[in-house]
Order: C-alpha cells, then sequence, then structure tokens
C-alpha cells in the first residue's frame, strides 16, 4: 500500500471517527451564553468567530486547558491545527497570515510553550506579520511565585510584539481581544501576545457581546496623508532624468498591488524589490528589473547608485538591501513613501518624505505624475542584465555540466507550475535563488522569512500557507539545514492532509555560512558540514510519499511527479556542494561594488 | 520641538549620522496609565545602549494620562529617531524633545547633616540661605534640608555640607515644563476625533449592546 493510500485510510478512520463524536455529542447546540454569563475561554472564541478567525495553530498544554476544552465545542466553526512544536504554530500562523492577508492565529501554553513562540514572534515583528498568539498563564493569584510553567511571558516578548498584554480578569477579555485584533491588522501590522492567567479562562462573566475596535486613542495606524509633500514629491519625480522605483511589502501589506501597478505603468519608472516585496508586481512585468541588495540583480543594484530620483515605496533600506550606507544613492534626491514614520529617515534620510498608507498616496502621486517613458534610462537596465544572464544566469537555470544548480530546480519549477505557485523559502543559498529565479504572477506568492533570517521557518510556514490559500499549490524550498530544524512539522502534516510540496535542496554543507567562510575566511570551513538522515526515508515514516534525484536527466520529471502527487510529497535534489550565490555585495560594500564572481 | 505624526522634513543633503553636536535633551512623553509600559519605554533606550540620566513619571495636566520625562545626552539625530520609536509604541500618545533653552525645569534634592554640626558652624548657616535650602526636619540628632532648582544648584549643597559631614544625599529626576507647550488638552481632543473612521458609525450600533446582543 502506498503511503497515500494509508494516509487516505487514517482519514477516513478519522472521518468515521469524527461522525462518532459527533454522535455522542447528544447535547444540542450550546447557547454561547447561559444566563447572560460566559467563561472566559469561551469569550475569547467567540471574539475569534466575530473576527473571521477561521484556522488556529496550537498546542495544549496545562495553563490553556480551560480554552481547549472550550474548543471542543467549536470544532465546527474554528479549524484548530495540532502543530508538533510551538514554534512550528508560530510560523504555520505567519504563512497563514502571509498567503491570506489575515491575521494569523496562535495558541500556545504557559512556560516553555510560550518562549517557543519568541523566535517566530520577533521574525513576525521585523516582517509586520499581523498574528494574535494567546497564551496561557499560571492562576492570577500565583503570579510571581516561580509556580509551575510560570514564565514572565509578557516582558520577556515586550521587544518582539506590536502590544502585549496580560489579562487576569476574565471580565477583560471581549475588550483586549478587540484591541489585539485592531492593533494586528492596522497601520503597519505586527504580532500581538495576549497573555491569559487561568482564572481569567475558567471565571464566568456577564458578557455583553463582542464589539470590534475601530479606535484607541493613543493609536494612529495610518498618518494623515498630506497633500503638500506628495506635490513636493510630484515635482521632483516630473523632473527627473533617470528615476528608479525600489518597492518592499508595503505593497503587499496595504493591498495596494492595483494602484502600484497604475504608478509605475504611467510614469514609466523602473522598479525593483526588496525579497519581501517580490510578488507585489508580477516578475516578468516589463518594468520589473528585478531584485536589489546583497544577492539581489546586477542593474538594480548598479542603477541605484546612478538615478537621479529614488522612489522607495513600502520599504525599510534593510541593511542587506542598501550595502554601505554612507556610499548608497548619494547621488540621488530620495522619496520615501511609509505607513510608519519611524523608517522615514531612519537608515536613508529623504529629500521627501510621505507618510501614509500607500494604497492612499499612491493614487494621488499617480495623478500628479507625467505619463513618461525613459528609453536610454531604461536601456542601461536591460544591458546590464544582459552582462549578468551572460556571465552567470544562464550558466544558473541552464548548465550542461556538473552537478544539479539550485537555479536550475527553480528553473524547472517554474516551467512547470507556470509561475502560479506559492514558493515558501526558508533562509540560506537556496532562499537568495528562489528570491532571485522564483516565477510569480500573482501577489502574496513568495512567502520567506526576511528581516529576522529564521531557519526552520519554511515547513511550518508552508502548512500554514496552505491553509491560508487552500486552492493554491504551495512548494516549499528548503536547504539541508533548515529542515532540520523543524522536520518535526512533517507530523502535523501527515496529521492534517494538508498537501505540501516540500524540495529539499541538498548541498551537504551549510551553504550561505560556507560561501562566506570559502570567500571570506580563506576556506577555513568551521562546522558547516552538516550531515543529513535519508529525507525519503523519514518522509515515508510520517507517511509522505517522497523522492531523492542527482542526475539532472531526472530532474524535469521528478518535479512533475511531485506537483501532480495527490497529497503532500517530499523531493530531495542533490545539488552542487560548493556552488555560490552570485551576484554578492560583500559586507561593508557599496552596492555598485557589486561583484558578479 | 516636537515630533509630529503628520509633518516630514525636507532636508536635502543632510548627511545621516551628523545630527550635530551631543546635548541635553528632555524628552516629554504622554502615555495611557498601563502597566508594562515603563518597561516598554526603557527598552527603546537599552536596545541602543543609551543611558537614561533621569527619569521621571507623574500625572499630566489631563487625568489618566501619564507624563514621562526623560534626560539624556545624545546628538538631536538620534534624539529623534528614539522619540519616533517611543510614539510608534501603542499606548504612547505623543512625544515632544527639548533642549535646555526650550524648557523651564528643576529637580529636587534632600540632604542629611548632623544637627550639632549645623549649629556650631555659623557659616553653614549663611551658605545654607545662599543656597536656598529650607530645613524639612530639625531633631537632636540631624536635620534635612531641601534644595529645588538646576543641577548646579542642588550640587553647590553638597559641595558646601561635604566637608562637614553629609550624612545622606538624595536628588530627584528631573521634572520640566515645555515653555511653548499649550498644554495636551487641545491635542487629546484632536486624538479621541479625528481618528475614528466611517466604521465608527456601526460601533455606535454596536454599543447599544443589551438591545442587540440578546443571546
Amino acid at each position: 500500500m502506498g503511503a497515500w493510500g494509508l494516509f487516505g485510510m487514517i482519514n477516513s478512520i478519522l472521518d468515521v471517527e469524527e461522525q462518532i463524536v459527533v454522535k455522542a455529542k447528544v447535547k444540542p447546540l450550546v447557547p454561547a451564553v447561559e444566563d447572560g454569563r460566559l467563561s472566559g475561554s469561551r469569550a475569547v472564541l467567540e471574539a475569534f468567530l466575530a473576527e473571521d478567525v477561521d484556522t488556529i495553530f496550537g498546542y495544549p498544554g496545562g495553563a490553556i486547558m480551560p480554552i481547549y476544552d472550550a474548543l471542543y465545542d467549536y470544532n465546527d466553526r474554528l479549524k484548530h491545527i495540532l502543530v508538533r512544536h510551538e514554534q512550528g504554530a508560530i510560523h504555520a500562523a505567519q504563512g497563514y497570515a502571509r498567503a491570506s492577508g489575515r491575521v494569523g492565529v496562535v495558541f500556545a501554553t504557559s512556560g516553555p510553550g510560550a518562549t517557543n513562540l519568541v523566535t517566530g514572534l520577533a521574525d513576525a515583528m521585523i516582517d509586520s506579520t499581523p498574528l494574535v498568539c494567546i497564551t496561557g498563564q499560571v492562576f492570577a493569584h500565583l503570579l510571581g511565585t516561580d509556580a509551575f510553567q510560570e514564565v514572565d511571558v509578557v516582558n520577556i516578548t515586550t521587544p518582539v510584539t506590536k502590544w502585549n498584554y496580560q489579562v487576569t480578569d476574565a471580565n477583560e477579555i471581549p475588550g483586549v481581544l478587540a484591541k489585539a485584533f485592531h492593533i494586528a491588522k492596522t497601520g503597519r501590522p505586527g504580532p500581538v501576545l495576549i497573555d491569559i492567567t487561568k482564572n481569567a479562562q475558567i471565571d464566568k462573566f456577564d458578557y455583553k457581546g463582542y464589539e470590534r475596535c475601530n479606535h484607541i486613542r493613543s493609536y494612529r495606524p495610518k498618518p494623515i496623508v498630506r497633500r503638500e509633500y506628495i506635490e513636493e514629491a510630484a515635482k521632483i519625480i516630473n523632473a527627473a532624468k533617470k528615476p528608479f522605483v525600489i518597492f518592499g511589502q508595503g505593497i503587499i501589506l496595504g493591498k495596494a498591488e492595483k494602484e502600484f501597478k497604475a504608478f509605475i505603468e504611467k510614469s514609466g519608472i523602473p522598479a525593483a524589490w526588496t525579497i519581501l516585496g517580490l510578488s507585489a508586481l508580477p516578475t516578468d512585468h516589463p518594468q520589473n528589473m528585478g531584485m536589489l541588495g546583497m544577492h539581489g540583480n546586477y542593474a538594480p543594484n548598479v542603477c541605484t547608485n546612478d538615478c537621479d530620483v529614488l522612489i522607495a515605496i513600502g520599504m525599510r533600506f534593510d541593511d542587506r538591501v542598501t550595502g554601505r550606507l554612507d556610499k548608497y544613492a548619494k547621488q540621488a534626491q530620495i522619496i520615501h513613501l511609509d505607513i510608519d514614520p519611524s523608517e522615514i529617515d531612519k537608515n536613508v534620510k529623504a529629500t521627501v518624505g510621505v507618510w501614509g498608507d500607500c494604497k492612499e498616496t499612491l493614487p494621488l502621486l499617480t495623478q500628479l505624475v507625467e505619463a513618461k517613458l525613459y528609453p536610454t534610462w531604461v536601456e542601461k537596465f536591460r544591458e546590464l542584465r544582459k552582462i549578468e544572464d551572460e556571465s552567470l544566469i544562464n550558466k544558473e537555470l541552464s548548465p550542461t555540466e556538473g552537478k544539479i544548480t539550485m537555479g536550475e530546480v527553480l528553473h524547472q519549477l517554474n516551467l512547470l507550475t507556470g509561475g502560479d505557485a506559492i514558493l515558501v523559502s526558508d533562509v540560506g543559498q537556496h532562499q537568495m535563488i528562489t528570491c532571485r529565479y522564483g516565477k510569480f504572477t500573482q501577489s502574496k506568492s513568495n512567502i520567506t522569512s526576511g528581516g529576522a533570517g529564521t531557519m526552520g521557518f519554511a515547513l511550518p510556514a508552508a502548512i500554514g500557507a496552505k491553509f491560508g490559500a487552500e486552492e493554491r499549490t504551495v512548494v516549499a524550498i528548503i536547504g539541508d539545514g533548515g529542515i532540520q530544524m523543524t522536520i518535526q512539522e512533517l507530523g502535523t502534516i501527515m496529521q492534517t492532509g494538508v498537501e505540501v510540496k516540500i524540495i529539499i535542496l541538498n548541498n551537504e554543507f551549510l551553504g550561505m555560512v560556507r560561501q562566506w567562510q570559502q570567500l571570506f575566511h580563506d576556506k577555513r570551513y568551521s562546522f558547516v558540514d552538516i550531515a543529513s538522515p535519508d529525507y525519503v526515508t523519514v518522509a515515508k515514516g510520517y507517511y509522505i510519499e517522497g523522492n531523492k534525484i542527482s542526475e539532472r536527466e531526472y530532474l524535469q520529471q521528478a518535479l512533475q511527479t511531485m506537483l501532480s502527487h495527490k497529497g503532500s510529497y517530499l523531493l530531495e535534489v542533490m545539488v552542487g556542494q560548493e556552488d555560490n550565490v552570485f551576484p554578492m555585495v560583500p559586507q561593508g560594500c557599496s552596492v555598485s561594488e557589486i561583484r558578479l564572481s | 520641538m516636537s515630533t509630529d505624526k503628520n509633518i516630514v522634513s525636507v532636508l536635502p543633503g543632510s548627511p545621516l549620522g551628523a545630527g550635530g553636536l551631543r546635548q541635553e535633551f528632555t524628552i516629554t512623553v504622554y502615555t495611557e496609565n498601563q502597566v508594562g509600559l515603563l518597561n516598554r519605554i526603557a527598552i527603546i533606550f537599552s536596545r541602543r545602549k543609551l543611558n537614561i540620566e533621569s527619569l521621571n513619571t507623574s500625572p499630566s495636566e489631563i487625568e489618566s494620562i501619564s507624563r514621562f520625562t526623560i534626560v539624556l545626552t545624545e546628538t538631536e539625530d538620534v534624539i529623534r529617531k528614539v522619540a519616533r520609536q517611543l510614539e510608534k509604541q501603542v499606548e504612547v500618545l505623543k512625544v515632544y524633545y527639548n533642549t535646555n533653552e526650550e524648557i523651564i525645569w528643576q529637580e529636587m534634592a534632600l540632604y542629611k547633616v548632623s544637627t550639632d554640626m549645623i549649629a556650631e558652624k555659623v557659616k553653614v548657616e549663611r551658605l545654607l540661605r545662599e543656597c536656598g535650602a529650607n530645613a524639612v526636619v530639625i531633631r537632636k540628632d540631624y536635620t534635612v534640608f531641601e534644595v529645588t532648582g538646576h543641577r548646579e544648584e542642588t550640587q553647590k549643597l553638597v559641595d558646601v555640607l561635604e566637608p562637614y559631614g553629609l550624612i545622606e544625599f538624595v536628588r530627584s529626576a528631573r521634572i520640566a515644563i515645555i515653555k511653548d507647550s499649550c498644554g495636551f488638552h487641545e491635542k487629546l481632543k484632536e486624538f479621541e476625533e479625528t481618528q475614528p473612521g466611517e466604521e465608527i458609525v456601526e460601533n455606535e450600533y454596536l454599543n447599544r449592546q443589551e438591545e442587540v446582543f440578546s443571546m
């Protein structure tokens, strides 16, 4: 019996059990409120329903048991995905949020359950992902007594949350949760953590219904748009000879893809993206000039230091994008559009800063800019692209000898998916290759850990992405290092039957660190030769079908089999051990000093 | 100087990091009164390894709104960035930062000295008068003086009393009033009124909970 057959059997057993359970529940539909009183736990779940939450990623434990007990009665309205580790839960919620554009929701228990969320919180914080995490906490009267599984979660998570709060009284729950969702998803989104003591989960209180929160007086998610700065920006753009647009995730978070496209198409300005901005504009759009930064494309990096006006939209001038700051676009006037006022002038001084939601500011700017073309300027991008194509991209994508390259895996994958798949990458060389060569036709399709660079992100995030966009193909592309950090989530795939395609690009090294050791540490390969288990066998243990290839001639067929397989599938591809990712802006160098080899 | 959320700087060519000389700045932060907020504010400084010289929290001119007064010596560039990070916090309403010329400020100090010593030394009495010190407590064994003023003024009495045996000394954090400020009443009204969008209509409807929610 094939793995799928077995899985189908498990599924049908589950179905039968499900039915039995449903029948066993003889009690009629439980009214949400009995005598106008509701437990704190139920209030949490009622809040979720009111906020249109459909999926929760979590792991139960002592201090969150009352909520899990309540969840038992909400099973028909709220889907709970039982993960294998809390880090898996939060990364899955991130994947869900990034693929769906909605808020990801997480449950974890107190103590270690909560501390296991910290990496994901930090990741969501720096990548502006809207999350609401609920952690259980010991009884309020035990706070500060070093009780079993008591950890000061609120203080631990303060620097890595947009907002956090400890609830000690059930009465607070509806109000606090309404605030939590409002804060998580508005303005520059971010993770919110609500720590609820066990007594607040158990206690019943007079429930007055749930009100969504629209306003907190001390919190202004969107700065008021000032027309004068938009006019000033338009004036500078209209006078430009060599303008250049660089865009980030702000476009996707602001759901402003259409507005952005209208802006660049009218203005005729070439555009390039940060890795989190990728997929906001289709990769084959004629004005899409590629990726910025350390392993970005040649043309956009070189042209950053040649343009006369640099228009940054919804991006934050991360050091991986700017390279050496004091040699970054010094010749250019800089227009910076961002929803977060603290980003303007933080790293790069703006000539004009346009504060606001780009969904609002872009149409205003589009109105004022003149319709133009910059044939000579765009030609320069094309010429530089040609240099990059000839010196490295062609070899990377279509090699004829040697080991399989990561680039050709992406290339073949693009041909098969047509760019319609969601690609979830982990962190390292394969991530840069995925972002450089992945083809995207629609937004919210590139999911990766950008600012935090969290290895182990991709497998759980891909699970979450599939739940967030069930109609789409989700392909996780992971290195042999990252997969071993969260490989336990294969168990989540097994149990839920979620369909995730997993490609392991195995170079038998921690490749990115090895590359740096080769280039900057005299090839002293210090602890980067990581060994791998037999991944196909591991997958088989989880009833997931798989295959391993190392020959070029089997690559296309193997990818095809993976994609057409019904259910999850793991494909391990052995790639060149000491292949490097180029181009590269070495640390401490300016973006125009980008190296092609 | 204020970090008005809606004003952008138009400073072409001003190089980053060249925010001028390090000098003393007083940051005034209007906040909601909330547990944990002190920590959230403090870590914004500690994350950047900035040493807070003085920090005071107190009620403000408006009930339920707290006022933090934070003093540190840094370049204006750093202070501006920190102020924006502070203002970004959900429970922070408004942040101002000022140089010493732009504020009226005071610190208070208490000094404990032996009463015998004070009684014997006529000279000390005169010096105390010069420093504007008030006696808060006079006991047989010790006397506590108080001085309110700028750092130099409170420090002056330390220097005076030290030769005669200063038993205990403590100085409070700085509190400051911004010369140009019209108070926070108007701003607060703006915060409470301008933000609610069209959705507020629905919210008002929901406010009639008893009528609407009869679950």
